[in-house]
């Protein structure tokens, strides 16, 4: 016992260590459940980051007529299908705006063993924006030129072991089991873009002329015999695509975006649809928010059972303390001593929990971020914690003090009861 | 019944008169004998089981209050004062010595000595030169092995474990030490060597002693016996 620390909190700490058996399997579970809520929460916050940090400088995205999630969704996150296409046509149009500062075409339709495979131009590497305003950047090689390049985000690079020059085969439509393959016209990878933890890594680009090139002979959806070209062959025709799946649109004054935006929705070629990506990203995840607050709520009942099954362990416990207290109370302590001695107990094993749900969650995320953002595309950061974690971590001791309560309150009160001598029989 | 030979002015010990107390109204009444206990001197209380002998060290010590009649401890009478202050007096003037475990499970040898002057500032002060120094003093006067004295005291043995908590009782010289059959558990020879060291020790402190027991083979080591029971 420590004649610097002040009585109470000496007894406690030499109290818990006499004990640490049975105690340190209560801390384990409060620390695992704190584990558990905290990283629920910063999860849930680094998911959003990720998940709003997949596009970013785009003012506008365009696509047929459709709701705007439909439009994120098959766009953005390569997550279902377009209802329509817009035509080549409409597109040029768009481009011919002077209040439009670039356009990103978007062609999607085809896969790669289970990879979408989307069909673009050079505006792609140059305009796209991800993150923190990052733009794409290249592990090797370079983007591609010639009609049969294909460049491959990370992750698909990363599945397949591909290398440059690596020749691949695309197939019809979406799925990683199509029995349709564009057998005739394999590509060559140009390229392999560095991660960037969004649905990027899980595509691979092609050009537009690309696209329309092994589509040569599949007007009606599937190859028709005869009608089929090499690659050879295909060069020779005329490539310029005839429709693409949707746009990216970055607009020359951001002011004007509201306007262009209306314009495109009231389009006269055709229905048009014209979304503002972060608008439609706080949509989504006020959809999926409702998920993962439910989550929350469930990690919050966990917490709080431990804390139950704390105070279970410690009213436990009081009934073989009976002697030392009686020990402490006729030495002259004070049944506010006895009251304090629970209270200090309880939220220091709190506050222990709360010090290794951090380090452990941390060390796991250290460990676990880069095989999350391999994997899973998720890009995990450590971070400080912010204020929401704090208040959740900061509840914690002060819920076990609540709860601690009850047996201080008790220890207390049998505090008071007159007694003198130690032969109880426990 | 009255023991203050060794000085009239000084203020007693200990002084109770018409003392009554019973638990619960169903419970029958304990009546106590009027005690006396002058400064230095002890007293061995003898009484049968369920005599109330250890009810007396309840209300002596301020853990229980009397429905009839009145304590002093040095003068102060235990029914002016509170609960808080019951707890104070006892922390700086009592030292109290069990049957059997007495000491804090969880803390060292030393610890346990020391836990008075935790606990009361007068304690602390009145310790010659300083608690630690004292308690080594006492634990060695009192025949604990030295490489005990960190040890947690559940290696102890009960004679052993009595000694420490003589020790404990002893420590910053209080006026008063309740030993509630401290002996009951010791073999003849330790019992006859505690009560030696615990009487001589209490002596050289001018501590007084009220000792309760039922077995009188003990109370020839003490200066005044007093049967629980007899007519007072």
């Amino acid at each position: 016992m420590s004649p610097r620390l002040p009585l109470s909190l000496a007894l406690a700490l030499a109290s818990i260590w006499h004990r640490r058996g049975i105690l340190s399997l209560v801390t384990l579970t409060l620390t695992l459940s704190i584990m558990l809520l905290l990283g629920i929460q910063y999860l849930r916050t680094e998911v959003r980051q990720s998940f709003t940090s997949t596009i970013a400088g785009t003012d506008l995205i365009v696509g047929a007529r459709s709701g705007q999630l439909n439009l994120l969704l098959y766009s953005v996150f390569h997550i279902g299908d377009a209802t329509n296409n817009i035509r080549w046509s409409s597109y040029q149009q768009l481009r011919d705006d002077p209040r439009i500062d670039w356009l990103v075409p978007l062609s999607l339709g085809d896969s790669y063993r289970g990879f979408r495979v989307v069909g673009t131009d050079q505006g792609m590497p140059e305009h796209f924006r991800y993150g923190d305003d990052q733009s794409l950047a290249l592990a090797q090689g370079r983007w591609f030129d010639d009609l049969f390049d294909v460049v491959l985000g990370a992750e698909v690079a990363r599945r397949f072991q591909h290398r440059l020059e690596d020749e691949l085969v695309l197939a019809h439509g979406g799925g990683s089991t199509s029995f349709l393959r564009h057998d005739q016209t394999p590509f060559t990878v140009s390229g392999i873009l560095a991660p960037t933890g969004t649905p990027v890594d899980r595509a691979v680009y092609i050009s537009l002329a690309g696209l329309e090139a092994i589509h040569i002979g599949w007007e009606s959806g599937v190859p028709l015999p005869g009608r089929t070209v090499s690659a050879d062959v295909a060069r020779q025709r005329d490539l310029s695509p005839k429709a693409i799946t949707a746009a990216l649109v970055g607009i020359e004054r951001k002011v004007l975006t509201f306007q262009v935006q209306r314009q495109i929705n009231q389009f006269q070629g055709e229905p048009l649809t014209a979304i503002l990506p972060g608008v439609a990203l706080s949509e989504l995840w006020r959809l999926m928010g409702q998920f993962e607050r439910t989550l929350l709520g469930i990690t919050g009942f966990v917490v709080i059972t431990s804390l139950i099954g704390l105070t279970a362990v410690l009213l436990t416990l009081q009934v073989h303390r009976r002697q030392e207290i009686a020990i402490l109370r006729a030495t002259g302590a004070s049944p506010l001593l006895i009251a304090r001695l629970y209270l200090i107990e309880c939220g220091l094993l709190a506050m222990l929990s709360c010090v290794l749900a951090v380090a452990l969650g941390a060390g796991l995320l250290a460990m676990l971020g880069p095989w999350l953002l391999e994997h899973y595309g998720l890009q995990i950061r450590l971070r400080a914690l912010d204020r929401m974690e704090w208040l959740i971590l900061a509840s914690v001791p002060l819920a076990a003090m609540a709860v601690a309560l009850i047996p201080a309150l008790r220890g207390w009160w049998q505090g008071r009861r007159p007694q003198f001598g130690t032969a109880s029989t426990e | 019944m009255t023991f203050s030979q060794t000085d009239l002015e000084e203020t007693p010990a200990l002084r109770t008169r018409d003392l009554r107390f019973r638990w619960s109204p169903a419970d029958p009444w304990l009546a106590f004998p009027d005690l006396t206990l002058a400064p230095g001197t002890n007293l061995f209380l003898k009484g049968p089981s369920g005599s109330g002998k250890s009810t007396l060290l309840s209300l002596v010590c301020g853990l229980a209050a009397p429905q009839q009649g009145r304590i002093e401890v040095m003068g102060q009478d235990l029914g002016q004062l509170s609960r808080g202050e019951r707890d104070a007096l006892r922390a700086n003037h009592l030292g109290v010595i069990f049957q059997q475990f007495n000491l804090v499970p969880y803390l060292s040898v030393t610890a346990n000595t020391l836990l008075p002057c935790r606990l009361s500032a007068g304690r602390r002060d009145r310790t010659e030169p300083a608690p630690d120094a004292e308690a080594k003093r006492l634990l060695s006067a009192l025949a604990v092995p030295s490489r005990l004295w960190s040890k947690p005291v559940t290696q102890l043995s009960v004679g052993q474990q009595q000694r420490v908590a003589a020790a404990r009782a002893l420590i910053g010289a209080p006026r008063l030490i309740l030993a509630d059959e401290p002996t009951s558990a010791l073999d003849r020879e330790n019992r006859d060597r505690f009560l030696e060291l615990l009487l001589t020790l209490a002596g050289e402190r001018r501590t007084s002693v009220l000792f309760v027991s039922h077995d009188d083979t003990l109370a020839r080591h003490f200066d005044h016996l007093i049967t629980l029971g007899d007519p007072a």
